[in-house]
């Protein structure tokens, strides 16, 4: 199983890296050979994950394609990567939205403005490693090392090319995300000291096989203060309601490919964190804490909806939502059966799809006319046909209509909620509320810029989508489509990896119930 | 009745590099007057070859584990390590020194021997095993530094940087060789594996008197606390670090931080790690270090916010980086975390001196002739000006801040381990929220050099030595981050207290 050799996994995780290489000795002023080699790497990375798809058994839950080889052997640190389901549709997600990132800012007015055209895409290339290397690690330490790395690049981009308040919105960014995963840092050193290894398989095993052990015995325990730990980095990135503050800054101040992989990938690294590590490693702490969380979650599904709905910067609103997305993707997680997960995980994945493509959206708008204001606007789809028929689509998938992506995850989440054994009918009940929610504010934001008449005159003369826009947009309708009305494969690649998990952390659910009353 | 020793019996050849060194400075001290004024780089390059010889002198003597001079000396892992952190400092400092010397008119050749003098006293301090042979290397360290910080006199601020280092300098030192006195008194004898030993019967009758070795090992804290700019005997440090020429700067924030954590980690490990009242309990230091720790974790890092001059950042800086190290030290007082949280200070001693002597050569480039322009707006539009200075400079500063793939990361993850394997986890959590807080001071250059408008400064102090200062620093910056098992290997080998056990 281990593998010392050649690694496919391997080398799409290092593939950005080697498009990074290869700009950082392409001259400046050579544009055009900077963003072809950018897109090109992206491109190549996307099909050597498909080849991962191809070549993954969906019948097996345990990792595959693992690669282990000693990185810092004298503390118990190894370079170890291996991916099984979850993993996989998240290292898809990151290796589609990332061509689709890097080829929307190809005419971008940023450069106009800014300049430093070459930077921009050797962070872009950095970015897609590190996300990578998020969704790949096995090991506690390369984990943590690649999700302090996404930082750096994402705090670059929303500082040097972001809009007016950038630079309160980079500083906020990375001081707020900084300061939750330091606190896992603490959590991991424990952890790894108590279980004598770092890697993550291991350290499963052995509390299935009772070798290793946290102390529970009820909400605070040390158990639930590592969980905590953890949850706490997590929760910021999700973000889950109180600590989405960050959020609508760094959205709406990043430039619009920051926006499309912060709602695309970033956020995900958080929820795709509460799976892989929160719950297995700390199975107790999570039953326990799950109807609190979900608690949270229910808020942030309703907050995130209801603010949304008051916003009149159309960037802001996009962004608001995905407080409210995400919280069902943590009230699917912390449903704890098969159902809840499963719904979670093709809901992050639907997510990315759904509010990367209305933040492109948000971006072509931009583009054309310098405003984010929802006034500026009014009749779009008049002025552009194409664009407005594209949006309708993207904005439906967004709200949850069946035969669209949106419906499949928030359906089976739904589901998952009102059939769990930790939360239950009122949960899926005032979660429902969002996604009623949800329909008024999207349609209200559709309603307001592409319907009504074309009345303002700066709308009239918009230049028509141009060859590299249409281009992002067709994967994603394709992608929105696909899941919609063809999920089965999705759920298919998850299903094996999902019920181990579910069995593993099902096992303590009656145990926490003595513990805590 | 005395009976002086033969010559073999001192077993000279184990204190070859420092001894080396020290004829070496002599020499050049007399040779420099030879040479003519023009010809002044020959200076620099008869020091920096003494340095690379005593460089390979250590690296042959790295595994030896033997004692020199009767035990007052001793060669091991540990100070052949702090010796490979202090000469490469000595090489950057000079490096750093060469042209900013002549640019601000103060090149004298006494200046190199200085450097090579406290070299030579921070590496008798790592190898100091006996606690009159500190304080002798602590002298020697310390009374050239006087000297280097007045350097740029007559100017007023560095003459009360020299001035205020020395008044402040010398009573550290008293409090030391008070301690030191105490410590005597109670066990009869200055040399460290012997105080353990006399440690075994603490408070019994005819033992050592508690009352007496804990105001001793007190007094030795407050000493050499001074030295490594601890809170609360830190208040020098700014004054000193900003008036002070920078190259002098960036070699001391390094350098003396190195001599002092030597010796404090080897008399707390090897000499008083069973100072305890009740067996198998931490050592009653270790509480005392805990608090300091933490005050300079606080302190050095909240001050440093409000900072605009950027040689005083990085002095308070480097006060709460002190307090990082500190967090390793205080977990050395748990028994059985000695040798890893000897390990955790010295990879990050490298690391800071790496990614410090960095920062430094770059402030010291945008440095204008008469000291000016170290203000943090000078940074403004660094990164258009100069891209490959103003991108290395943002790894410095994120390496300061312990973010992954650089030496500060590791740094600061093995001291973080040290703390929590020895139950220090309120000081581990101080550790880790202060530094976010250290995230904000130093994402305010990266900042001012990339987000904000503004032409940029042509940093014309970048000469070549400069700049191979700052290639090495980046390099030792990511190599360390990204593999560091190459240092960790040689740390490894670290082991202070297991070969002291009786």
């Amino acid at each position: 199983m281990e593998n010392t050799g050649f690694s496919l996994l391997t080398l799409v995780l290092f593939l950005p890296l080697v498009g990074f290489t290869i700009l950082l000795f392409i001259r400046e002023q050579q544009e055009s050979a900077i963003k072809w080699t950018a897109f090109g790497t992206s491109l190549v990375t996307f099909v050597a994950s498909l080849l991962l798809w191809i070549g993954f058994n969906n019948q097996e839950a345990g990792l595959q394609f693992v690669q282990r080889g000693d990185w810092l052997p004298s503390y118990g640190i190894s370079y170890y990567v291996g991916i099984d389901g979850l993993s996989l549709l998240m290292v898809i997600l990151t290796t589609f939205i990332m061509p689709i990132a890097i080829l929307s800012s190809f005419n971008s007015h940023i450069f106009h403005e800014r300049g430093r055209v070459k930077l921009y895409y050797l962070f872009m290339l950095l970015l897609e490693w590190a996300m990578i290397g998020v969704f790949v690690a096995q090991d506690l330490v390369i984990f943590y090392i690649f999700w302090e790395v996404t930082l750096v690049p994402m705090y670059f981009l929303i500082g040097i090319w972001g809009a007016e308040r950038r630079i309160y919105a980079a500083i906020k960014f990375f001081l707020y995300t900084m300061a939750g995963s330091i606190l896992m840092l603490l959590a991991i050193l424990y952890v790894g000291i108590q279980a004598g290894t770092f890697a993550v398989p291991e350290i499963i095993a052995g509390i299935q096989n009772g070798t290793i052990s946290f102390a529970f015995d009820g909400l605070f325990s040390t158990q639930s203060f590592l969980f905590l730990g953890f949850f706490i980095a997590f929760a910021i990135k999700v973000p889950i309601w109180p600590l989405h503050s960050w959020l609508p800054d760094a959205h709406v101040q990043a430039p619009t490919a920051g926006s499309v992989i912060l709602a695309g990938v970033l956020l995900k690294m958080g929820t795709y964190g509460l799976v892989r590590f929160c719950l297995p490693l700390y199975p107790e702490a999570s039953v326990a804490w799950a109807p609190v969380i979900a608690v949270l979650a229910v808020i942030g599904i309703i907050y995130g909806a209801w603010v949304s709905y008051a916003q009149t910067d159309v960037k802001k609103l996009v962004a608001y939502s995905s407080v409210s997305h995400l919280g069902f993707v943590v009230l699917g997680i912390f449903a704890l059966n098969a159902q809840g997960i499963e719904g979670g995980i093709l809901q992050m994945v639907n997510h990315g799809i759904s509010t990367g493509g209305l933040f492109l959206l948000v971006g072509m708008l931009y583009e054309r006319r310098h405003t984010k204001d929802i006034a500026a606007y009014g009749g779009i789809w008049k002025a552009l046909p194409l664009f407005g028929a594209i949006s309708l689509v993207v904005t439906l998938s967004s709200m949850g209509l069946p035969g669209l992506n949106g419906f499949i995850g928030e359906f089976t989440i739904l589901l998952g909620t009102f059939g769990s054994d930790v939360l239950g009918f009122f949960y899926a009940m005032f979660a429902t509320i969002g996604v009623i929610l949800a329909a008024v504010y999207m349609l209200y934001m559709f309603q307001k810029v592409y319907l009504g008449e074309l009345d303002k005159e700066e709308n009239k003369n918009l230049p028509p989508l141009m060859w590299n826009e249409i281009a992002v947009l067709i994967p994603i309708l394709i992608a929105i489509f696909l899941i919609g009305l063809q999920p089965a494969p999705f759920f298919d690649t998850m299903n094996a990896s999902v019920g181990e998990l579910v069995a593993h952390v099902g096992q303590f659910v009656t145990t926490v119930a003595q513990a805590v009353p | 009745m005395f009976e002086a020793p033969s010559f073999s019996s001192l077993n000279l050849d184990v204190a070859l590099p420092g001894i080396f060194l020290a004829g070496w400075a002599t020499l050049l001290l007399i040779v420099d007057l030879f040479i003519p004024k023009e010809r002044r780089r020959l200076t620099v390059w008869l020091a920096l070859a003494g340095i690379a010889v005593t460089f390979v002198l250590n690296l042959v003597m790295y595994n030896r584990h033997e004692e020199a001079f009767k035990g007052m000396f001793i060669a091991d892992p540990f100070s052949g390590f702090l010796n490979i952190v202090i000469l490469l400092t000595a090489v950057m400092g000079i490096l750093l020194s060469v042209d900013y010397l002549r640019r601000t008119g103060i090149e004298r050749g006494e200046f190199y021997s200085l450097i090579l003098f406290t070299t030579v006293g921070m590496i008798f301090m790592a190898g100091a095993n006996d606690l009159i042979s500190i304080f002798v290397a602590l002298e020697l360290l310390s009374i050239p530094l006087y000297v280097l910080s007045a350097f740029r006199a007559p100017d007023l601020k560095s003459e009360e940087s020299g001035l205020k280092y020395f008044i402040m300098g010398a009573f550290a030192s008293a409090f030391f060789v008070f301690g030191a006195a105490m410590v005597y008194g109670a066990t009869g004898t200055t040399n460290l594996p012997e105080i353990f030993s006399a440690l075994g019967g603490l408070g019994q009758p005819g033992g050592p008197s508690v009352f007496l070795m804990i105001l001793g090992a007190g007094l030795i804290i407050v000493g050499l606390g001074f030295k490594v700019a601890a809170v609360p005997f830190h208040m020098w440090t700014p004054d000193v670090y900003e008036g002070a020429p920078t190259p002098v700067t960036a070699f001391m924030s390094v350098g003396a931080k190195a001599g002092g954590f030597a010796a404090l980690l080897r008399i707390m490990i090897v000499g008083l790690p069973i100072l305890t009242v009740n067996e198998q309990a931490a050592a009653a230091w270790q509480t005392t270090l805990w608090l300091i720790a933490a005050a300079t974790l606080i302190l050095g890092n909240i001050v440093a916010i409000s900072q605009s001059n950027v040689k005083r950042m990085l002095a308070y800086s480097s006060i709460a980086h002190a307090g990082y190290i500190l967090m390793a030290v205080a977990a050395a007082g748990t028994p059985g975390i000695g040798d890893q949280a000897a390990q955790a200070a010295l990879v990050y001693l490298l690391s800071y001196m790496f990614t410090n002597m960095g920062a430094f050569a770059i402030a010291l480039s945008i440095e204008k002739d008469d000291g000016s322009g170290t203000s943090i707006d000078d940074f403004k539009g660094l990164g258009k000006s100069r891209p490959l200075m103003a991108a290395m400079m943002s790894v410095f500063m994120l390496s300061l801040t312990g973010i992954p793939l650089t030496a500060g990361f590791m740094g600061k993850w093995l001291v973080f381990q040290a703390a929590i394997q020895a139950n220090l986890i309120p000081l581990a959590i101080i550790g880790v929220l202060t530094s976010v807080m250290s995230a904000f001071y130093y994402a305010r250059i990266i900042i001012n050099m990339y987000f904000g408008e503004g032409e940029g400064d042509s940093a014309e102090g970048a000469t070549s030595y400069v700049r191979w200062t700052v290639y090495i620093a980046f390099a030792g910056t990511v190599l360390l981050g990204v593999a560091p098992m190459l240092v960790t290997t040689l740390t490894d080998r670290i082991s202070l207290a297991v070969s002291m056990l009786p």
